[in-house]
């Protein structure tokens, strides 16, 4: 395991919980209103003018949120202004990346990024795995990047926050103009905490521009540009639930365990986010609650329009948002006093006096593999690539069950595994694992176990769901070819390293 | 005279599948893998397909691979279909080994409520098709097949019948209509098909046919079929002698199922049903049906009305099942709903799935009523008791029981016991009278 990553002396991984640094948090540079416009006209006439004035140069770390997705138009822009300042070596610092990412490859290689800080996925994810990035990637979950800028693990020189609506003070909102796209929460840490802080928009409104889900009084400079993002991929116009006979199988299982398990009950709560399974999954779970008369007291989102339809329906009492994946997710934010946006700091903040996630009755996340002491992987997949973001994932195992939904096996790749491939979660956090072809408990909660005795539902062991995948999949898979090169850790929620990942040998 | 053959699908949406293409080469026979599996299962996967050439006898072949994760059997079917392709002359065949848990019967009187359809030659569909628990599930040969994929589909089709694990569903094979049809029971007798779904029946002579294939493949002792093993390390004899012994002593019966799809066929109903004792049941197929008597579909079904009941009486009057139709809008839960009941008053007692989703939707609304299943063990406990007395006439609550009220009764309560509604072990309780 490293003990050194990207030039920061790291702390090794010392058991959930363990980890309590005292120090003071990092704080930005003080600030007086005197320094800024008295009209409050912070508007600068080009991003190259406003990253000019922010003082851009060599090495500086500059960071995104990701509330766009995969029709974020802003980052390009950012580079490509960048490299007409001539600088080099600068870190790229997003909340999360997306495949329309993809073509700021070409600055890693010209060496205008000198690496991306952050979790990693699709062709980006490709690309590091394969050892071409020059510095180490460190992958942090939503509230592991919260928590990494308050203790100076990073220092954000710029923080640019793209945002669908802001006026000329700065102020921010998710719900306003072309793209909107819902809360604004992954960039609350880059406004609070970053040395300058810069708001670029393609809608200008006169002041006040609210919600300010950001607010104006942490905004350096405004830069108005044609397009901020495609709103066809910001947000779906509507939701569509999977047609897949097994995630459909699996979330129906899901449903059933929280339904059987005592979990649902008046005045529960649970996340489950819109992917394939956790989107049939509310589905399900939203009709058994129709059918008994349950009410839960809150849901956290991401926010679909079956969230919403729970909540308009009179099936919850709250919905606390942390982004919005489609149009119903969007209005009902703007307009539904119950439905609220969160951030990362609410709900995930490990430095926090307290966070959301454990709150949580139930929360049900995916998992690219599963080891027999229920140990997941999120991030990487069996051939060892990196491609997917931990996201909430880990800061959401704090759930009082926590649910874990996997097939057990895709196409030819058995999930359940002897050792995952890079450890993201430790299994004394994940509670019940669901595959189609039964539910494995973990031993720690006997309580579950005597929850379920009458229950109809196939329960078994994981060791059962591994051979039976691996009778089917023609034996236990050969082991992985993976170089001694270390390309990137894993951080725990605390900030220590809980596994690295290593390059793919090819 | 060409030297190249490929079979299977590649491309970006194709998943548990695989594309193989074989050359006739002036080198040395080369196996290239291209695989998403590759690290997990490469050696693997070169394993397969030099135990898979060899047993076709065919080790002179160069193979590209194109892999999409396609399971063992899969990838050894599309191997032997790519050969086959090559050398049609090639008679030999490459078996999977036998999964033990594949090897369960099925009955004459079992529930056949759901049928769940999978298309032949789309193998990701197959391993988890099981796990909704429908009553049977079909390999289709027929219609969701495309025409030139009709070879690769049987051999694909034969290779799950031994490889995947449906879990208690009885495994039905939809063949061609004859006399391509007869051909598919003839490759897939051998592997543990329960019972063959005729298509487009117009002629008992059809149904006699298939009857007459399948008592000749079963008289004769099974074929030398150049069983290889998905394991290279195990031995063709070791695979084949348990086999043969067990198709010897166990050999289980194979029925029929006549789909009558057309004008001529419903009028001909009764006697396909009757044409052999293999029938288990008798299906109709709407979509054909009206096409073929010139109506227009309709949500309620109205044009297809008198086939439906006739297709009923027919099989009623055979001894056999009426089965109905698909439902095809797999969205539509209500929809189903309203099918089923609909099929079920008629007189139907299962339709067929086109998602695995509609199972248990189905099999809950072809499940009786706890007012119906109240009243049937009523039926049957007064039925009995009058028995037990010697009595002639049953009464219950001053009406008449005859003897169809009682069969049927007992129908409902076979129902409710597999549906769980009822305690397995209820029995009327016969009152000591003596």
């Amino acid at each position: 395991m490293p003990t050194q990553v990207n030039g920061r002396a790291v702390t090794p991984f010392q058991g959930v919980g363990k980890f309590i640094p005292q120090a003071r948090k990092a704080a930005p540079p003080l600030r007086s209103c005197a320094q800024y416009p008295a009209d409050g006209n912070k508007v600068a006439p080009s991003l190259v003018q406003a990253l000019r004035r922010a003082g851009l140069r060599d090495g500086m770390t500059i960071s995104s949120h990701h509330h766009f997705r995969d029709g974020d138009l802003v980052s390009a822009q950012i580079f490509a202004s960048a490299k007409e300042l001539g600088v080099r070596d600068l870190v790229w610092f997003p909340s999360a990346v997306f495949p329309a990412h993809a073509p700021l490859l070409a600055h890693l290689d010209s060496g205008l990024i000198h690496h991306i800080e952050g979790s990693l996925n699709g062709p980006i994810g490709r690309y590091a795995s394969q050892g071409k990035m020059r510095g180490m990637a460190v992958l942090r979950s939503h509230g592991g990047r919260y928590r990494a800028i308050q203790d100076g693990d990073v220092r954000v020189d710029i923080a640019i926050i793209a945002a669908p609506a802001a006026d000329a003070f700065g102020n921010c909102s998710g719900v306003g103009g072309r793209a909107a796209c819902g809360p604004l929460g992954f960039a609350l840490a880059d406004a609070q905490y970053a040395d300058h802080v810069i708001a670029v928009t393609d809608t200008l409104v006169p002041f006040p521009c609210v919600p300010w889900h950001i607010q104006g009084n942490y905004v350096d400079q405004v830069v108005v540009v044609d397009q901020v993002g495609d709103p066809a991929k910001i947000v779906s116009g509507t939701t569509q639930i999977t047609k897949s006979p097994d995630h459909l199988l699996i979330a129906e299982y899901a449903a059933r365990f929280v339904r059987d398990a005592g979990i649902m009950r008046d005045g529960f709560s649970f996340q489950a986010g819109a992917g394939g399974t956790s989107l049939a999954f509310t589905i399900f779970l939203g009709a058994m609650m129709r059918d008994a008369k349950i009410k839960a007291r809150f849901i956290r989102g991401g926010s679909t329009r079956y969230l919403v339809e729970l909540l308009e329906q009179g099936l919850c009492d709250y919905i606390l948002d942390g982004q919005s994946f489609d149009l119903d997710g969007v209005r009902s934010l703007r307009d539904n006093p119950r439905h609220l946006p969160t951030s990362p700091f609410t709900s995930y903040n490990y430095h926090g006096k307290g966070n959301f996630a454990a709150l949580l009755d139930c929360v049900v996340l995916g998992a690219t593999e599963i080891d027999l002491d229920f140990n997941a992987n999120v991030v990487s997949h069996s051939d060892g690539y990196l491609l997917h973001g931990i996201g909430g994932w880990q800061d959401a195992l704090f759930s009082r069950c926590t649910i874990l939904t996997a097939p057990s096996f895709r196409d030819r790749v058995p999930i359940i595994r002897d050792r995952v491939t890079t450890l993201c979660g430790p299994g004394e956090l994940i509670d019940v694992v669901v595959t189609e072809r039964g539910i494995a408990i973990n031993p720690r909660r006997q309580d579950l176990f005597d929850a379920l005795r009458d229950s109809k539902l196939p329960l078994r062991t994981l060791v059962e769901l591994k051979a039976e995948a691996e009778a089917i999949c023609g034996g236990a898979p050969q082991p992985a070819r993976t170089s001694e090169q270390t390309i990137g850790v894993v951080t725990w929620v605390d900030g220590t390293i809980i596994d690295r990942v290593q390059r793919v040998g090819e | 005279m060409t030297n190249q053959a490929s079979a299977g699908t590649r491309g970006a949406d194709v998943r548990s599948d695989c594309w193989v293409s074989v050359e006739q080469t002036d080198h040395a026979p080369t196996i290239a893998i291209k695989s998403k599996v590759a690290a997990l299962y490469g050696d693997s996967i070169r394993a397969t397909i030099a135990a898979t050439l060899t047993a076709l006898d065919a080790s002179d072949l160069s193979v590209t691979l194109d892999d999409n994760g396609a399971l063992p059997y899969t990838l050894m079917a599309r191997v032997e279909a790519a050969v086959k392709r090559l050398r049609p002359d090639n008679a030999r065949v490459c078996l999977p080994d036998i999964n033990p848990a594949t090897q369960y019967a099925t009955t004459r009187e079992r529930l056949r409520r759901t049928r769940l359809y999978l298309p032949g030659n789309t193998p990701k569909f197959f391993v988890n098709a099981g796990l909704r628990q429908p009553d049977a599930i079909i390999l289709d040969l027929e219609d969701s097949v495309a025409p030139d994929e009709k070879d690769a589909a049987q051999i694909l089709v034969r290779n799950a019948l031994r490889a995947v694990n449906f879990y208690g569903a009885e495994k039905m094979v939809r063949v061609n209509p004859l006399p391509r049809g007869l051909d598919d029971a003839r490759a897939l007798i051998p592997h543990g098909v329960h019972t063959f779904l005729i298509p487009k029946v117009e002629d008992a002579d059809e149904v006699r046919a298939m009857d007459l294939v399948i008592a000749s493949e079963a008289k004769q002792s099974p074929r030398d079929l150049g069983i290889a093993s998905s394991h290279p390390s195990t031995s063709q004899q070791n695979d084949a002698a348990p086999l043969r012994t067990l198709l010897a002593m166990t050999r289980p019966e194979i029925f029929l199922i006549p789909i009558i799809e057309s004008a001529r066929g419903v009028l001909r109903a009764f006697e396909i049903a009757s044409a052999s004792p293999r029938v288990v049941a008798l299906a109709i197929g709407l979509e054909d049906y009206a096409k073929d008597i010139g109506a227009e579909r309709t949500a309620e079904g109205r044009e297809s009305l008198w086939a439906r009941s006739q297709i009923v009486n027919a099989a009623r009057a055979a001894g056999v099942t009426p089965l109905g139709s698909v439902f095809g809008d797999v969205a539509d839960e209500t929809g189903l709903r309203a099918f089923v009941r609909d099929a079920r008053a008629l007189g139907f007692e299962g339709i067929g799935c086109l998602h695995p989703r509609q199972v248990q939707i189905a099999h809950a609304a072809f499940a009786p009523t706890p007012e119906e299943i109240e009243r049937a063990c009523r039926i049957v406990q007064a039925f009995e008791e009058a028995r037990a007395r010697g009595a002639g006439v049953v009464a219950l609550d001053g009406k008449m029981i005859d003897a169809p009220v009682v069969e049927r009764a007992r129908r409902t309560i076979r129902l409710a016991r597999a549906m769980e509604r009822l305690p397995e072990e209820w029995e009327p309780r016969v009152r000591d009278v003596s």
